[in-house]
C-alpha cells in the first residue's frame, strides 16, 4: 500500500488540515513509512479473533432520566472565539 | 384474538413516455424520544428554550467531556423494538459516524452503525379496509441528534444553536417495501400512531420530533418481485435519498416528483446519480445536496469513550409486559368482538385517546351505536370547534347517558342530537335535562290514539286515499309526531295508524 | 532542615501533621524553586496565588486535624487536564486561552484532599510524543545533564517528570497513552505508574485515545507513588469507562515483602540491538527480586512485536476523531479567514494552524485507517490483534505470574532534537516495552534502578495483574529498597 500525493491531498482534506501542494510529498513520505510499519500486522494470524471491543470488564452503566445539566449558555460561551446574542458565530454556511 | 386479514396494495404506477414505471421507497425516520433529558448528558430536551441553554460541557464537546448513557432512552427503544414486533439485542454497541459540520460540536455524531440495539420487525400499513402493506423493518438504533444552524439571521453568518445537540432519537430503518407516494404517508401515520401508544414519541412532526428521510428508486414492473425473491437490490434502480421531512403533504409531493425527475432522466437515456437530496416545497422540487455530500467518509468506528450496551432479557420481558394494547390489536377487537366496521374501528383507533374515550362510551352499551355516535355526532362537533377529544364537553358518561335514553325509548334519535347540543354546550345529566324539559318520548298509547283519532277525523279524503295507497301511512305518521312535538314514540304511532286506518 | 521543596509526599505530609511545617512554607519554597527553574520549561501556567491560598486553606484544615494523606502537599499538574479557571490547553495552539469552566475528575479529588496546584505543566502537544519536543509552549529540558547537550525529560509528560525530578513540586499528575508516565519517568529517574484503565476518571482530561488514556501519579519514590495514586483513583459516574471497583489503602500495602511471588521475565522483550546496560540493569533488577525471596521466571508474550503497530493504528484512530472537536467554533484558535473564506475554510486553516506537526501527522494516519475501505484492514485487525496481546498477558496471569519486570525505555535519555530527522517510527520506538500494557489494560510501574555509564538515570518497569496496583507497587517497593537508587541530577538550571 503507497498513498500518493492524490490519497494524501485526500486525507488532509477529510481530516479538515490545510495542507499545501508544496507540503504533500513530504506528508505521503511520512505516511508510507508509518504505513510501511503498521502493515507488520498482516503477519498475524488473526482468523477467528474477535476484535477488542473494551479493555475493561466493566458492564455499561446507565444514568436517570433526569434534568441534571444545562442552564449556563454563559459558560457554553464563554470560550467562544466568536459569540452574537447566545449564539456560536461561523462563516455562513451554504446548504 | 383475532387478526384481520388483508389483501395487498397494487403498487403505484407512473406512466412514463416510453412505458409504465413503478416505485420503490425505503423510510428511515428519525423518532425524538420522549425523554427529560439527553441521550449522553443531563440537559433537559424541552422544546424552544433560549439558545444554548439546555447544554450541559458534554454537548458542547468540552474538551475532556464524557458520555453517560439515559436509561430510560435505552428502554425506549426498546419499548419501540416490541411495538414493531421486532428482534431485540441484548448486546449492541455505539459507534462514531464523523463529520465536521459547526451544530455537530463533537465533530462526530454517536450512533449504532455495526450493532444496534434493535433489529428486524414490521408494520402493517393501512392503505383502505381489507388493504394493507405489511413492510419489513430492518433496524432501529439510538443516536444523537444535531444542533441547529440558522443563516438567516446574519448576512455573512451562521448561528449556532446546541439545544437540540445530544437529544435522543430512534433512527427507525424500513425495507424498501414501500410502493407509492400514499404508502409512504400512510407509512408514517401508522409508525408515528404506533410511537404514540407506545408513547416513546410524541410524534410532533411540526417541532421535528419526527422527521423522515426517504429513499427512491424507480423500476420496471415485475422487477420488484424479482428483488423480492432474492434480495438482490440490482433488480431495482439507483436511489435517491430525500433528507429530513417533517409533513406527510411534502413527503408525498418530494415522492411523486422525485419519481418523474428519475423517469425522465432514465427514459432520456441517462443514468440516475445515487446522492442525497433536498425537498423544496416552495418550488415543489427536490434538488442536488451534493456540495454537502462533497467527499464524505464517514469512518464509523466504535466509540472508545462508552462500552458495549449489555441488557437482560428479564428487563425487556418488564417492558413487553407493560406495553398497551396496540392499534392494530385495538381494531382487530373493535371489529370482531364489537362489531364495528373496519372503517369505524380504524377511525377510532388512530389516536389511544379516542379509543379509550369510545371504549368508555361503548361499555355495557351497543358497541356500533357508540361507535356512531362519537364519529359523526362527537367527532363531527369537537371538529367543528377544532377541539381536541382531551378537551370534550362532552364526557363519556354524558355521552352514553344519551345512548341509553334512545335505547330505552325515552327519546327519538332526533331529540337525542338535539339533546347532545344541550349537553356539549350547557353540559348537564342527559337524562335529567329530558325530565327538566319534557324531552321524554310519549309511548302512552291512549295520548297517541287519541292524537291519531284526531287527524284521521280532519282528513277523510287522506284516509280513502290511504286504504288505496298504503304508503300514505306514512303521511298521517308524519302528521302525528308534528303535533306531538315530535315527543311521540315513531314505532307505536306507526303500530296505531296502521291500525286504525285497517290497512 | 533539608530544603522543603525536595522532600517527599510522605516525608511533608508527616511534617505537615506533626506540625513541624506548614504548608504555606511548602508552597513557597516550591514556588521558589520554579520561579528559578524557567531553564526548565517544566511549569507553563504559574498560579501562585492560587497555590497560596489553597496552602492556607490546607493549614487551617490540618490545623484542625481534618487532613487526608494529600492535605497541603504541594504538586503540579499536567497542562492535560482541564483545571477550572486556568489555563488549559494541552500543549497545544488550538487551545490557546482556553478556561475551562469545570475541574477534572482526579485534580477535583487532589483538591478535595487539600493538594495544592503550584500550575500546570509542559508535556507533548495533545500527549503525542516521547521526547517533549512537540509542546507550543517549546521543549522541556531534563534536569539530568551529563555534557553541554540538553537531553530530553521523555515525554509525554515530560514536564511533570522534570519538575518532580528537579524537586519543583513534591509530585505531579501524569496521562499514559503508550508510555507517557513511565518513559519519561525512567528517563528522569523518578517513579510513576499508569494505574489499570478505568482505575482514574478520564473526565474532563483532554482525550488523546480514550481507550488507552490512564492519567497516574509521578513521584520521587514508590511510597508516594501509592499514597497519590489512593487520591486520584475511584470510580466516577461521569466516566462510563470508569470502574466500580473499591480501592484498596495502597500505602498500607507496602511491605516490602515479595517471599512466594513469582515475577515473570518475558523473552520478547530482549530486543535485538539492546544496549548492554539496558541489559544489565534487567539482569540486577531481576537477581534483586530474587534475593528478596521471589521466584522468577521465563515467560512468552508472543504478540510482544505487534504492539507498537497496533497501537499506532489505534492510537491515531481515536485521535482523529476526539480532536475533531478542536475545530475554532467553540473555544480556543480560529484562524483570521480571507475574504469569501466559508467554513471548511474556517476548519482547514484553524486546524493547519493550530496542531503542530506530529499533531497533524496522527490526525491525518488515523483518518486514513480509518477511511472507506481500509477499515477492516488497519482498524478492525489492530484490535484484533490487540485481543491477542491481551490474552497473551492474560494467559501468562493464569498461570500463576503475579508481575512482570522488562526495562521501562530502550534507552537513557538522548538529547533534544537529536531525533528531529529520524523518521517518525524512530520516536515511536521508545515506547516498545510501555505499549503493550496500555493495549492490555494492564497497571504498569516505572521506577529508577540504576545509571548508565554517563551517570544518567535507567528505569525498571514491572507490569501487574489488572486492579493489583497495590500488590504490583509492593513488589516495585521491593525493587525500589533493594536497587537503593539515591541518585539526583546537580542543580545546572
Amino acid at each position: 500500500m503507497s498513498i500518493d500525493l492524490e490519497t494524501a491531498a485526500k486525507v488532509a482534506k477529510l481530516a479538515r488540515i490545510k495542507v499545501e501542494d508544496d507540503a504533500l510529498p513530504a506528508l505521503a513520505d511520512e505516511f508510507n513509512t508509518i504505513l510501511g510499519f503498521i502493515e507488520q500486522l498482516n503477519e498475524v494470524d488473526v482468523d477467528g479473533v474477535e476484535p477488542m471491543t473494551s479493555v475493561t470488564p466493566q458492564r455499561l452503566k446507565r444514568r436517570e432520566d433526569v434534568v441534571t445539566d444545562g442552564h449556563m449558555p454563559e459558560k457554553i460561551l464563554s470560550n467562544a472565539p466568536d459569540a452574537r446574542e447566545g449564539f456560536f458565530a461561523v462563516p455562513k454556511v451554504m446548504e | 384474538m383475532l387478526d384481520l386479514t388483508y389483501e395487498t396494495p397494487k403498487p403505484k404506477v407512473i406512466a412514463g413516455a416510453k412505458h409504465d414505471w413503478e416505485l420503490v421507497i425505503g423510510m428511515e425516520v428519525h423518532a425524538q424520544v420522549a425523554s427529560n433529558a439527553k441521550l449522553f448528558s443531563g440537559a433537559s430536551t424541552r422544546f424552544g428554550a433560549e439558545p444554548n441553554s439546555n447544554v450541559a460541557f458534554v454537548d458542547a464537546a468540552m474538551p475532556g467531556m464524557l458520555p453517560v448513557i439515559n436509561d430510560f432512552c435505552v428502554a425506549q427503544a426498546v419499548r419501540t423494538g416490541l411495538g414493531l414486533k421486532a428482534e431485540i439485542n441484548l448486546w449492541s454497541a455505539f459507534d462514531r459516524k464523523n463529520y465536521f459540520y459547526p451544530d455537530l460540536p463533537q465533530g462526530y455524531q454517536i450512533s449504532q452503525l455495526y450493532h444496534p440495539i434493535v433489529g428486524e420487525g414490521e408494520i402493517l400499513v393501512d392503505m383502505a379496509p381489507g388493504v394493507a402493506r405489511k413492510v419489513r423493518i430492518e433496524r432501529i438504533h439510538l443516536e444523537q441528534d444535531a444542533g441547529k444552524s440558522i443563516h438567516d439571521m446574519d448576512p455573512a453568518m451562521s448561528f449556532v444553536d446546541l439545544n437540540r445537540t445530544g437529544v435522543a432519537l430512534m433512527e427507525i430503518v424500513s425495507r424498501p417495501d414501500i410502493r407509492g407516494p400514499e404508502e409512504a404517508a400512510a407509512y408514517v401515520t401508522k409508525l408515528r400512531q404506533i410511537l404514540r401508544y407506545l408513547g416513546t414519541c410524541d410524534g410532533n412532526m411540526q417541532n421535528g420530533n419526527l422527521r423522515a428521510d426517504v429513499n427512491i428508486s424507480i423500476c420496471r414492473p415485475g422487477d420488484y418481485e424479482k428483488y423480492q425473491e432474492t434480495q438482490d437490490f440490482s433488480h431495482l434502480g439507483t436511489r435517491c435519498e430525500i433528507k429530513n421531512m417533517n409533513s406527510m403533504r411534502f413527503i408525498q409531493q418530494a415522492i411523486e416528483y422525485e419519481a418523474r425527475r428519475q423517469i425522465a432522466i432514465v427514459e432520456a437515456g441517462g443514468e440516475v446519480v445515487q446522492e442525497t437530496r433536498l425537498y423544496d416545497p416552495e418550488k415543489g422540487e427536490t434538488r442536488s445536496m451534493r456540495s454537502k455530500e462533497e467527499a464524505h467518509d464517514y469512518r464509523y468506528f466504535p466509540d472508545p469513550d462508552l462500552l458495549p450496551l449489555e441488557i437482560e432479557q428479564a428487563w425487556v420481558d418488564d417492558i413487553a409486559a407493560s406495553l398497551p394494547e396496540l392499534p392494530d390489536e385495538k381494531k382487530a377487537r373493535f371489529v370482531t368482538e364489537m362489531g364495528l366496521s373496519e372503517y369505524d374501528a380504524g377511525v377510532l383507533t388512530a389516536e389511544v385517546a379516542n379509543a379509550d374515550y369510545f371504549e368508555q362510551v361503548a361499555e355495557g352499551r351497543d358497541g356500533k351505536m357508540a361507535a356512531n355516535w362519537v364519529i359523526n355526532e362527537l367527532f363531527g362537533r369537537l371538529k367543528k370547534d377544532d377541539k381536541d377529544i382531551t378537551d370534550s364537553p362532552v364526557s363519556p358518561g354524558q355521552l352514553g347517558g344519551i345512548i341509553d335514553l334512545i335505547a330505552k325509548g325515552d327519546i327519538s334519535g332526533k331529540i337525542a342530537k338535539d339533546l347532545f347540543e344541550i349537553v356539549y354546550t350547557e353540559g348537564g345529566d342527559p337524562a335529567r335535562i329530558v325530565e327538566d324539559r319534557g324531552m321524554k318520548q310519549v309511548t302512552d298509547t291512549g295520548a297517541i290514539e287519541a292524537a291519531v283519532d284526531q287527524i284521521i277525523a280532519d282528513n277523510p279524503a287522506q284516509v280513502e286515499k290511504a286504504k288505496v295507497n298504503p304508503k300514505l301511512a306514512g303521511w298521517f305518521v308524519g302528521q302525528v309526531m308534528k303535533a306531538t312535538g315530535g315527543k311521540a314514540n315513531p314505532k307505536a304511532v306507526n303500530d296505531i295508524v296502521q291500525a286504525k286506518l285497517g290497512l | 532542615m533539608t530544603e522543603l521543596n525536595k522532600l517527599t509526599l510522605a516525608e511533608a505530609r508527616d511534617k505537615l501533621r506533626a506540625g513541624d511545617v506548614t504548608s504555606v512554607e511548602l508552597t513557597q519554597a516550591c514556588l521558589d524553586a520554579i520561579e528559578g527553574a524557567d531553564a526548565l520549561g517544566a511549569f507553563v501556567h504559574k498560579t501562585p496565588e492560587i497555590a497560596l491560598e489553597r496552602a492556607r486553606a490546607a493549614d487551617a484544615r490540618i490545623a484542625q486535624g481534618d487532613a487526608p494523606a494529600m492535605c497541603g502537599l504541594p504538586i503540579g499538574i499536567k497542562d492535560l487536564f482541564c483545571t477550572k479557571g486556568v489555563d488549559s490547553q494541552a500543549a497545544s495552539r488550538i487551545l490557546q486561552g482556553f478556561k475551562p469552566e469545570y475541574e477534572s475528575t482526579v485534580s477535583q479529588q487532589l483538591l478535595d484532599d487539600g493538594a495544592v496546584m503550584l500550575g500546570k505543566l509542559n508535556m507533548d502537544e495533545f500527549a503525542m510524543g516521547s521526547s517533549n519536543e512537540t509542546s507550543v509552549y517549546g521543549n522541556v529540558v531534563n534536569p539530568w545533564k551529563v555534557d553541554d547537550r540538553a537531553l530530553t525529560p521523555g515525554g509525554s509528560s515530560g514536564g511533570s517528570a522534570a519538575a518532580v525530578a528537579a524537586d519543583l513540586c513534591l509530585a505531579a499528575t501524569g496521562t499514559d497513552t503508550g508510555g507517557s508516565i513511565r518513559q519519561p519517568a525512567a528517563f528522569t529517574g523518578i517513579t510513576g505508574i499508569k494505574p489499570t484503565y478505568g482505575r482514574c476518571s478520564r473526565w474532563g482530561i483532554v482525550a488523546f485515545a480514550s481507550s488507552l488514556d490512564q492519567a497516574g501519579p509521578m513521584t520521587k519514590d514508590v511510597r508516594d507513588a501509592a499514597i497519590m495514586l489512593q487520591a486520584m483513583c475511584g470510580h466516577d459516574p461521569k466516566d462510563s469507562t470508569s470502574a466500580d471497583i473499591p480501592v484498596p489503602d495502597f500505602e498500607a500495602m507496602l511491605t516490602g515483602d515479595v517471599k512466594g511471588k513469582v515475577i515473570g521475565i518475558p523473552r520478547e522483550y530482549r530486543m535485538d540491538g539492546m544496549p548492554e546496560e539496558i541489559e544489565k540493569l534487567w539482569a540486577d533488577g531481576t537477581a534483586m527480586l530474587k534475593d528478596a525471596g521471589a521466584e522468577i521466571r521465563d515467560i512468552s508474550l508472543p504478540h510482544t512485536k505487534y504492539a507498537l503497530p497496533a497501537y499506532y493504528v489505534i492510537a491515531p484512530a481515536e485521535a482523529s476523531s476526539n480532536l475533531a472537536r478542536y475545530d475554532g467554533v467553540r473555544y480556543g484558535h480560529r484562524a483570521k479567514l480571507a475574504q469569501g473564506d466559508g467554513i471548511t475554510e474556517m476548519y482547514e486553516k484553524t486546524r493547519a494552524e493550530g496542531f503542530g506537526h506530529e499533531v497533524q501527522r496522527r490526525v491525518m494516519v488515523g483518518t486514513y485507517v480509518l477511511s472507506a475501505g481500509f477499515y477492516d484492514a488497519y482498524y478492525n485487525r489492530a484490535r484484533k490483534v490487540r485481543t491477542l496481546i491481551k490474552r497473551d498477558f492474560e494467559q501468562v496471569f493464569d498461570s500463576g505470574i503475579d508481575a512482570i519486570l522488562t526495562p521501562a525505555t530502550p534507552s537513557a535519555a538522548f538529547g533534544l532534537g537529536e531525533m528531529a530527522q529520524a523518521d517518525p517510527v524512530q520516536m515511536y520506538l521508545n515506547d516498545v516495552f510501555t505499549v503493550t500494557v496500555n493495549l492490555a489494560g494492564l497497571p504498569g510501574v516505572s521506577l529508577p534502578a540504576g545509571l548508565d555509564k554517563q551517570g544518567l538515570p535507567l528505569g525498571l518497569q514491572l507490569i501487574g495483574r489488572p486492579w493489583e496496583e497495590g500488590d504490583l507497587l509492593n513488589t516495585a517497593y521491593a525493587l525500589e529498597r533493594a536497587a537503593g537508587f539515591v541518585a539526583k541530577p546537580a542543580k545546572w538550571w
